[in-house]
C-alpha cells in the first residue's frame, strides 16, 4: 500500500513543525525520514498514523484519503522510540492485544502470536513481563505487536534511538531482512544518516519542517540538492565556496596550480581509514580521508607541509542551503566515516 | 577516622529510628492501644452487648450503607475527573483543580451547615424536593451527600500523579492497534493507574467510615434512625455508656484495618 502526503501543515503554537510537506512512499518500500531534531520528521510520521491532526493537507494510504479517519481505523503498525510496552501484560498478551481487540478466536490468536514471537526471536519469553526484558527485546516485542494485526503500513519512530550501539546495528540489519520477507510498506524516522542509508531504500531528508530532498542513498550522496543535504548525509569540508567530501581530498607532496598548501596538524588512524587534519593558510581547518596504502606512500608526519587537491567539489551558490550553519558542522554521529563506505557500495 | 565515621553513621541511624518510632508510639499507637485496653477491661461481654444492641447494629448498617454509596460514586467521579485534568488540558482546569481541594480546606462542620442551608427548611432546593417527597436532611440522602462532599478529593489526588507518570504512549500504542477510547481506557489506562485508584478508595472509605462533623449536622443524630457508628460513639460517650463508646470505636478501627489489609493483600498477591 503506497502512502502519500500532500501539502501537510502543522504548527504547535508558534512552532511550525510541518510546512507544506509532500512525500510519496511507493508500495512495499522501506523509506527513511531523515533529519535533525525539530525537523518535523516525527510529526510527519505521527500524522500518517493519525496521532497528530494536520492543520492542512492530506494523507493518503493506498490512494484513500485517511485524513479524517481516526487512528484505530487506519490499520497502521506503529513502533515508538521508548517501546510503549504494556507494562501490566506479559509478552504474549502484548503481542495478542490487537488480535484480542479484533476478537480473534483463542487458538488462532495463539498460533499467530507464537508465529510472531518466533519471527522476532522471543519464543520462550512469552510469559515474561516487559520489565524483565532488555531494551532490544522490548523493541522486538513492540515490533511483533505492531505486525500481529497485519497492518497496511508499518511506521517506526526512531525505533533504535534508545538502544546501545551494538544492539542498534544488529536490529537494523534484522529490520532490513524482516522487510525483505514481509514487504509491508515501511517508514522509519531517524536522525542518523548512517542508519538511514544502511536500512532504507529511499530517503527523505527533512529540515525545519520542510522536505529538502528525497531519493536513494546514492542519489542524495552523489547529487545533493543543497548544502544542507550534502552536509547532513556525509562529512564535508568547506574550501572557499566549494564543499568537498574528505575522501575527495587528494593529498600530494608536490604543489601545482590546483593545489592548496596545508599544515598537517593531526593524524588519526581509525582502523581501515586514516584521518589527516590540515590547517590551511587562511586558518581553515579541513580533513582528508586516506587509505592505509596512500598513507604509507606519502609518509605524512604531523607538523609537515603537504598539498591538497579537491578531486570532486560542489558549489551551491545561488541555491542557499537552509539551516546548515557553516559548512563542516553536519549533525551526525561521531563514529567516523564508514557512512561514506556504505553509501559508495 | 573511618571507624569513627561508620559508628557515628550507625549511631545516627539508630537515633533516627528511635525518634521516628517513639514519635509514632506516643502520638498514634498509645491512644489506640489504650482504646482496645479500655474496651476489654471488663471482658468481652459489655462492649459486645453494646455493639450488638439494636441501635448499635443499626448504626453499623447505616455506616456500611453510606460507604456503599459514597465510595463507588467518588471513585467513578474521581477517575473521570483525573482524566479530565491530565488528559484533556484546557484553561478551566486550574479552577477544577482548586475546587476539588475545597473539602480538604473547609472544616466538616461548615460543610454540614452549607448542606443545611441548601436542603434545609427555607433552603434553596427545599421547595422542589419537598414537592417530590424527598427528604434529604435528617435522613440517609443527606448523610450520604455529606460523606461524598468530605471524601471527594482522595481518589483524584491519588490518581492524578499516576496518570501523569504513565504518560500517553501506551494509550497511543493501543489506539494504533485498533482499540477505541473505551477499550483503551479499560484495558490500558485503568490497569496502569489501578494502585493509585485503590489507594484513593482506601482513603475515601476510611474517611466515610469515620466522618463525624458534617454528618452530625445533617443527620440530627437520632438513635436507631440517623446514627452512624461515629455518632453512636459520641452519644454513648455523652451518656456515660463507656463500653458502648469503646466497643463501637474498636469496631470502627477494625473496619478501617480490614480495608487497609485487603488492599495490601491484593497488591502482594499481584506482585508475587
Amino acid at each position: 500500500m503506497g502512502i502519500s502526503v500532500e501539502g501537510a501543515d502543522k504548527s504547535f503554537g508558534d512552532f511550525q513543525a510541518l510546512n507544506d510537506v509532500s512525500i510519496e512512499v511507493p508500495d512495499g518500500s522501506l523509506t527513511a525520514l531523515l533529519g535533525p531534531s525539530g525537523s518535523g520528521k516525527s510529526t510527519l510520521l505521527r500524522a500518517i498514523a493519525g496521532l497528530e491532526t494536520l492543520d492542512g493537507g492530506r494523507v493518503l494510504i493506498d490512494g484513500e484519503d485517511v485524513s479524517k479517519k481516526p487512528t484505530q481505523k487506519r490499520e497502521v503498525g506503529f513502533v515508538f522510540q521508548h517501546y510503549a510496552a504494556f507494562k501490566h501484560m506479559t509478552v504474549y498478551e502484548n503481542v495478542a492485544f490487537g488480535l484480542k481487540i479484533r476478537k480473534w478466536k483463542k487458538d488462532k490468536t495463539q498460533a499467530r502470536v507464537h508465529e510472531l514471537l518466533e519471527l522476532v526471536q522471543l519464543h520462550g519469553l512469552a510469559d515474561r513481563y516487559p520489565s524483565q526484558l532488555s531494551g532490544g527485546q522490548r523493541q522486538r516485542m513492540a515490533l511483533a505487536r505492531a505486525l500481529a494485526v497485519e497492518p497496511q503500513v508499518l511506521l517506526l519512530d526512531e525505533p533504535f534511538g534508545a538502544l546501545d550501539a551494538k544492539v542498534r546495528k544488529d536490529l537494523r540489519t534484522w529490520l532490513r531482512r524482516l522487510h525483505d520477507e514481509m514487504h509491508v510498506t515501511t517508514i522509519f524516522v531517524t536522525h542518523d544518516q548512517e542508519e538511514a542509508m544502511d536500512v532504507a531504500g529511499q530517503l527523505v531528508v527533512m529540515n525545519e519542517g520542510r522536505v529538502e530532498q528525497s531519493g536513494s542513498a546514492d542519489e542524495l550522496y552523489e547529487n545533493p540538492a543543497n548544502e544542507f543535504v550534502m552536509s547532513f548525509v556525509g562529512e564535508v569540508n568547506q574550501l572557499g565556496d566549494e564543499l568537498v567530501r574528505p575522501h575527495d581530498m587528494e593529498v600530494v607532496l608536490d604543489p601545482d596550480d590546483k593545489t592548496q598548501e596545508g599544515l598537517v596538524q593531526r593524524i588519526v588512524a581509525l582502523g581501515f581509514e586514516i584521518r589527516v587534519e590540515f590547517v590551511l593558510g587562511d586558518g581553515t581547518e579541513v580533513w582528508a580521508q586516506l587509505t592505509r596504502a596512500e598513507m604509507q606512500r606519502l609518509e605524512l608526519r604531523e607538523g609537515q607541509i603537504a598539498y591538497l587537491r579537491p578531486v570532486q567539489a560542489k558549489s551551491f551558490n545561488g541555491a542557499p542551503a537552509s539551516g546548515a550553519d557553516g559548512a563542516s558542522t553536519p549533525q551526525r554521529p561521531t563514529d567516523g566515516g564508514d557512512a561514506e563506505v556504505s553509501a559508495a557500495v | 577516622m573511618v571507624a569513627i565515621s561508620v559508628t557515628s553513621a550507625v549511631g545516627s541511624r539508630w537515633g533516627l529510628r528511635f525518634l521516628g518510632i517513639g514519635y509514632l508510639a506516643v502520638l498514634l499507637i498509645a491512644p489506640l492501644v489504650l482504646i482496645f485496653f479500655k474496651t476489654f477491661e471488663d471482658g468481652l461481654a459489655p462492649p459486645w452487648e453494646a455493639v450488638t444492641s439494636p441501635d448499635g447494629m443499626h448504626a453499623l448498617k447505616l455506616t456500611l450503607i453510606t460507604v456503599a454509596i459514597a465510595v463507588p460514586l467518588n471513585t467513578i467521579f474521581g477517575v473521570l475527573c483525573s482524566l479530565l485534568l491530565v488528559r484533556h488540558k484546557w484553561r478551566g482546569n486550574f479552577l477544577i483543580d482548586a475546587v476539588i481541594n475545597l473539602p480538604f480546606a473547609i472544616s466538616p462542620i461548615v460543610i454540614g451547615l452549607s448542606l443545611f442551608l441548601l436542603y434545609g427548611k427555607d433552603g434553596w432546593l427545599e421547595p422542589g424536593l419537598a414537592e417530590a417527597g424527598i427528604k434529604v436532611l435528617f435522613s440517609v440522602p443527606g448523610m450520604v451527600l455529606a460523606c461524598i462532599f468530605v471524601s471527594l478529593p482522595f481518589v483524584v489526588r491519588e490518581t492524578v500523579p499516576v496518570l501523569q507518570e504513565i504518560g500517553t504512549e501506551q494509550e497511543q500504542a493501543a489506539t494504533t492497534l485498533g482499540a477505541n477510547a473505551w477499550q483503551t481506557f479499560w484495558r490500558i489506562t485503568l490497569p496502569a493507574i489501578r494502585w493509585g485508584v485503590a489507594y484513593g478508595v482506601v482513603l475515601t472509605t476510611a474517611r466515610v467510615l469515620g466522618e463525624f462533623g458534617a454528618v452530625s449536622v445533617v443527620s440530627g443524630n437520632i438513635s436507631g434512625e440517623t446514627q452512624t457508628l461515629p455518632l453512636f460513639v459520641e452519644k454513648n460517650y455523652e451518656n456515660f455508656n463507656l463500653p458502648g463508646a469503646f466497643g463501637a470505636s474498636v469496631l470502627l478501627a477494625l473496619l478501617a484495618l480490614v480495608v487497609l489489609l485487603a488492599m495490601n493483600l491484593l497488591k502482594r498477591k499481584e506482585d508475587a
